[in-house]
């Protein structure tokens, strides 16, 4: 297995399962099944343990590393500067060895089966990818500045679409010149790989790429930073190689052509520094510096927030699959309590993946009257003149 | 009936119970040498009310019973030497209440060491607690109950000394308050009653679990330094420790003599660290340390690092991170450490004991020693990093642990949280009366002698 | 080779023993003074001895270029007097000791060499630093440090070899026969103390601010003046090559800003005092400290101007506090290049 060879390094000393500032747990895995296999020091020892054979496959292995949500807080706070860099891989290559042995939990096989055959994990047809836009203004990418990068979210969920659309909207207010791929886009891949399927990702890389090069795409936004990651840092060592932004990083630059209107309600806002925007790729301020830019909005940080946020649970395949539940432990849940507890009305994100981890877990804590899970764009478009 | 796991499950809830291999490989052992023990079922309670009922439940199935907090001991006195459960605390972690007049704080026995600093910056900044360097995972019912020392000893004592009070489940399932708690809705001291918490502190988790307990705050001061001592001559150390010691000024006092980086080697080095409320009350302070070994100075024989500020920072960070990093040193992601309590003369004697043996046997060490109140004593520690995946090496340091508690033991020094060799050794030496005593109280207290059996047993 | 070239008569006749008598640590009259140097020229104890703070301003004092700093550190060596307690003085030559990790390579002019501060090396970019080649390490680190160690055997002993890795591991066989010192210490090493000891240098030295005005003479297109007041901290190395102090008002002009004038500056610098806490003399350096921060203050200084990295790490913190910005000369012109 790769990686194999940090596996016994680890001191299980537990820094992984807190962040910077020791305030609460920080590992959605850890947090929510509280055994110590579950932490990510634990699935160190556990697949060394089984990969020397003292441990069998089992449903329980499976659960454990499949509820790896990638979040990269084990990476950030390792104190093993020798082996940290390489704990996520470790725990994908795990993952990796259990889908070559066929053991895995039924609903990651079921989802990487409708990413495989649909080129989605939603199972919808491929050629519905561009409905989203359908009553539109959005068109199709045909030479202009920028191909807009939707994503599975974006063009399969109802609120990845909405959010799609949103986004969509207020690039174009904002003169942002862009086109999309429609059904020639598949699934950018990067939960696949999260989830160890390194083969599918491939495939996946292939087709867009390909699809991009037909297209004689050079820049591409965006819309989610799970696609950002794999877009930006995973296409090049596959062999697409572009210019890869963030949507806030291409709406930031441009806020000083936003005209507001002067009527919007005074908002206290916090920002959720999504993990492949945050910790993956070191992205904490275009959100702010957007944020920052609208009248009417204070801005208030979590105790947790930048490298230290917690991960809204989704990552990981996690969205789809659901290994991670919904117990008052659960990440996302723990986490819009850590929002209201700042005061704020409004927990603002900038990935579709943490709204609708977020929303669901709004409903859950009862928390509908008191706080709200807005996404940037839409933010910033309701309170444009 | 109802198997273990059942049983528990209807107490806790069928998530938090396990008997699983999964769970119980990994809560069979500590991340030191000690070899494997493997539980029946580990446990995660999250109330006082669920640990009684545990615990009654293991009484009437004749179960053992070990309580865990972050598993950090590394000496393994949390694996269960005969099987049984394994209650994980951590859940229950809680800050329940800080009295910052009295200056104390009330947590639930899971809760970390990190999270109740970070609490206490958060919500109480001109508060700390006594933090040992342990990573921030360990929780502080655990080190309090093993006679631990932080950055607080020198002016509190072990953070046994620093207990206020206790509420404990008993090896029968009875709960019990103990402090001033017990008769009273503060928990500010142990006096003036009978104090009881001694049943609790140094007993290796062999009478009773600890569910919550009351811990000594002390002021959080604005402006922090460190100074380090360096010399060469592990003679003059007691000396430097009885000056520096003597002016009541210092936090935390701790030495360390590594053989890396190469600059080290041969050197002992003796950091202070010391806050104050202003600027001017820093440097009056740093003046009378720097007075206390002017001799000593005057003599060149000894002096302060000239460090500025901005390269402090590590040596300022509570809690340091560098003995979780020496794991890694034999790039194999262990390391045990013996830490011997002796008074403060012995140290050259330690340090020579730690020299030989590691040249012995070739492990890879580093050495270090805590100062408990003023210069009451020391907790010297011999730590020895070894590869886990290398039977080999992890033998030879187990050799080295071993040996290292015999010589240690042999200058009358005491190894804390010792491992279950090592406790045999100290039994042997032990004033019979001392340990009947220990014996008749643990009879009394868990008559069915399920408290993590194994631990400070003769046979 | 490794004899100090200093002439004894020279300081027997001296009429003015400015050396002493201009001492900012050490207060001495004429009488006084004399008194002094003659336990010193005969190698008996003085309190000179003791009480030197080492900050190398003698050297630049001495009308007749007589050495009287090295003749201190000889002294201090040869008495076996130790201005910094003994364990760290032997810490700190294992600390600094080359570790012949150095891998000889080609280099191409300009050659930065920055001593042993690796930590520095993102220092040296952008148009200023066009084309540089870089040297960096401990396999060339200069040792001057140890004449506040009174320890001018480290240096007979290290420098030549620094000298040799520097010109045959990298210069030579490149071609190249000149480097820019980033550090006033390897300026004032390679050009006034070896030729003091008789240690022969095969290179030229250029100094890192005749390097600095000269790049902003070819970019003077493009340098937008940073109009401010800066303070600037002379290093004591400095006083080894006062011929190049004219390069920092040479660059402060090119580059908009004007050196405040204050106390001590110039003639009158003073110590960072980090040697002096070496020293074990923490009042002192609190002192020394605090006189020169309240002076760039009541000057009116918005920057803290330094060539040393050492003396920056020192005084960074407690000049920012003052609400000056500390800023490598380097790093202020390319302020000045946005």
């Amino acid at each position: 297995m790769r990686h194999a060879d940090i596996l016994h390094r680890c001191f299980r000393c537990g820094y992984c399962k807190l962040p910077g500032n020791y305030a609460d747990f920080n590992c959605p895995a850890y947090l929510e099944r509280r055994f110590e296999t579950y932490s990510p020091g634990g699935r160190m020892w556990l697949i060394r343990a089984w990969l020397e054979g003292r441990i069998k496959t089992s449903p329980r292995l499976q659960d454990i590393l499949f509820s790896c949500t990638a979040c990269g807080n084990c990476v950030e706070q390792c104190t093993l500067a020798n082996i940290k860099d390489q704990l996520l891989m470790a725990f994908t290559a795990g993952k990796e060895q259990l889908l070559a042995g066929g053991a895995v939990p039924p609903a990651v096989r079921d989802c990487l089966e409708r990413l495989q055959k649909y080129g989605n994990p939603y199972g919808v047809a491929r050629r519905k990818r561009a409905d989203w836009a359908v009553s539109t203004a959005v068109a199709a990418f045909a030479g202009q500045d920028h191909l807009f990068w939707v994503g599975d979210e974006g063009a399969y969920d109802p609120r990845g679409q909405q959010i799609a659309r949103s986004v969509a909207g207020l690039m174009a207010r904002l003169g942002v010149s862009f086109g999309i791929l429609g059904a020639d886009e598949v699934s950018d891949g990067n939960e696949a790989k999260a989830m160890g399927e390194y083969d599918l990702f491939e495939e996946l890389a292939a087709t867009n790429t390909a699809a991009f090069a037909a297209a004689g795409a050079g820049s591409i936004i965006a819309l989610s930073p799970h696609g950002f990651n794999a877009l930006k840092n995973d296409y090049p060592k596959s062999g697409g190689a572009l210019a890869v932004q963030h949507y806030t990083q291409v709406v930031a630059a441009r806020m000083a052509k936003a005209r507001f209107r002067d009527d919007g309600p005074a908002q206290t806002v916090t920002y959720h520094d999504s993990c492949y925007l945050g910790r993956h790729n070191k992205e904490y301020w275009s959100a702010r510096k957007v944020l920052a830019a609208v009248p009417g909005l204070k801005l208030v940080e979590m105790e947790r927030n930048l490298q230290n946020a917690l991960c809204c649970g989704g990552g990981g395949g996690n969205l789809v699959t659901g290994i991670l539940g919904s117990g008052a432990d659960a990440a996302a849940r723990v986490r819009v309590r850590e929002a209201v507890a700042t005061g704020a009305q409004v927990l603002a994100v900038a990935c579709p993946t943490c709204a609708i981890m977020f929303e669901e877990a709004v409903k859950q804590e009862k928390l509908e009257g008191c706080l709200q899970v807005r996404e940037i764009s839409e933010i910033v478009a309701e309170r444009m003149a | 009936m109802s198997t273990l796991c059942e049983a528990l499950a209807a107490i806790v809830g069928p998530e938090y119970v396990s008997d699983r291999p999964e769970e119980l490989y990994i809560y069979s052992m500590d991340p030191g040498t000690m070899p494997a023990c493997l539980p029946d079922a580990v446990v995660l309670p999250d109330t006082t009310e669920q640990v009684c009922r545990i615990m009654e439940l293991a009484n009437q199935r004749k179960v053992p019973v070990v309580p865990l907090g972050a598993g950090l001991v590394l000496s393994g006195l949390s694996r269960p030497l005969r099987g049984g459960i394994v209650v994980d605390m951590k859940r229950m972690n809680r800050v329940i209440e800080v009295n910052p007049m009295s200056r104390y704080a009330l947590v639930e026995a899971g809760t970390s060491q990190g999270m109740l600093q970070a609490y206490l910056k958060k919500h109480h900044p001109q508060l700390k607690h006594s933090c040992p360097d342990a990573p921030p995972a360990a929780t502080v019912a655990g080190n309090v109950s093993i006679h631990g020392s932080g950055h607080l000893s020198l002016v509190g004592g072990f953070h046994s000394d620093m207990l206020n009070g206790l509420e404990v489940v008993l090896p029968t399932g009875k709960l019990v308050r103990i402090g001033s708690c017990s008769a009273s809705p503060y928990w500010f001291a142990r006096a003036p009653l009978p104090d009881l918490a001694g049943l609790f502190l140094g007993w290796a988790g062999t009478t009773g679990i600890i569910t919550r307990l009351a811990i000594k705050l002390y002021p959080n001061h604005r402006f922090n330094d460190v100074d380090i001592f360096v010399c060469e001559d592990p003679e003059l150390m007691p000396d430097v420790m009885y000056r520096l010691s003597g002016t009541q000024i210092g936090e935390d006092m701790t030495a360390w003599m590594s053989p890396k980086p190469d600059w080290a080697r041969g050197f002992l080095h003796c950091n202070i660290s010391y806050g104050a409320g202003s600027k001017e009350e820093l440097i009056w302070k740093r003046n009378l340390i720097r007075a206390s070994v002017r001799p000593i100075i005057d003599r060149k024989t000894g002096g302060f690092m000239p460090l500025p500020k901005a390269m402090k920072h590590p040596f300022l960070e509570v809690p340091g991170r560098t003995l979780s990093r020496f794991a890694d040193v034999r790039k194999g992601g262990g390391f045990e450490y013996v830490g011997a309590i002796m008074p403060v003369d012995l140290f050259a004697d330690a340090y020579r004991i730690g020299l030989e043996i590691a040249a012995d046997l070739r492990v890879s060490y580093s050495l270090g020693a805590r100062v408990i109140g003023a210069n009451h004593c020391m907790m010297f520690f011999f730590a020895y990093a070894f590869n886990r995946a290398d039977p080999q090496d992890v033998k030879q340091a187990q050799n080295a642990l071993a040996r290292t508690n015999q010589r240690v033991i042999a200058i009358g020094a005491i190894p804390w949280k010792a491992e279950a060799p090592a406790q045999k050794e100290i039994i042997g030496r032990m004033d019979p009366g001392a340990f009947d005593l220990i014996q008749a109280i643990r009879k009394v207290l868990d008559p069915q002698g399920i408290m993590n059996p194994g631990n400070w047993e003769i046979n | 080779m490794g004899t100090l070239n200093h002439d004894p008569l020279v300081c027997e006749r001296c009429p003015t023993c400015d050396c002493l008598t201009g001492c900012q640590y050490m207060r001495f009259d004429l009488e006084a003074a004399r008194r002094e140097k003659q336990k010193i020229l005969r190698g008996e104890h003085s309190q000179v001895l003791n009480d030197c703070a080492t900050c190398y301003a003698c050297e630049e004092r001495c009308p007749n270029a007589n050495h009287p700093f090295y003749q201190i550190v000889e002294l201090q060596e040869k008495r076996g007097l130790l201005p910094v307690p003994a364990p760290i003085t032997r810490q700190q030559q294992i600390m600094m000791q080359p570790r012949g990790t150095m891998v000889p390579a080609r280099v191409a002019k300009p050659v930065i060499d920055m001593c042993y501060f690796p930590m520095l090396t993102g220092c040296v970019r952008g148009r200023l630093f066009e084309g540089a080649s870089m040297i960096v390490g401990s396999d060339i680190f200069c040792n001057i440090m140890w004449l506040h160690f009174g320890k001018t055997s480290v240096i007979r002993e290290r420098l030549p070899r620094m000298i040799d890795n520097i010109w045959n591991g990298y210069l030579k066989d490149s071609g190249v026969d000149e480097i820019v010192c980033f550090h006033d210490e390897c300026y004032g090493t390679f050009t006034q103390l070896a030729p003091a000891f008789g240690i022969d240098v095969p290179f030229r030295c250029v100094h890192l601010f005749e390097y600095l005005a000269g790049r902003l003479d070819a970019l003077a297109d493009q340098v937008k003046p940073i109009n401010a007041k800066v303070a600037y901290q002379r290093p004591c190395s400095n006083r080894l090559a006062p011929g190049t102090r004219h390069w920092v008002d040479d660059i402060f002009t090119r580059i908009g800003v004007e050196r405040v004038k204050r106390t001590y500056d110039g003639d009158n610098a003073l110590c960072c005092g980090q040697v002096l806490r070496a020293h074990q003399k923490d009042d002192l350096a609190d002192d020394v400290q605090a006189r020169n921060i309240a002076d760039m203050v009541r000057a009116g200084a918005a920057y803290c101007v330094f060539n040393c990295p050492a003396c920056m790490i020192t005084l960074a913190e407690a000049v920012a506090e003052a609400g000056i910005t500390p800023i490598l000369m380097s790093d202020l012109c390319q302020m000045a290049l946005p």
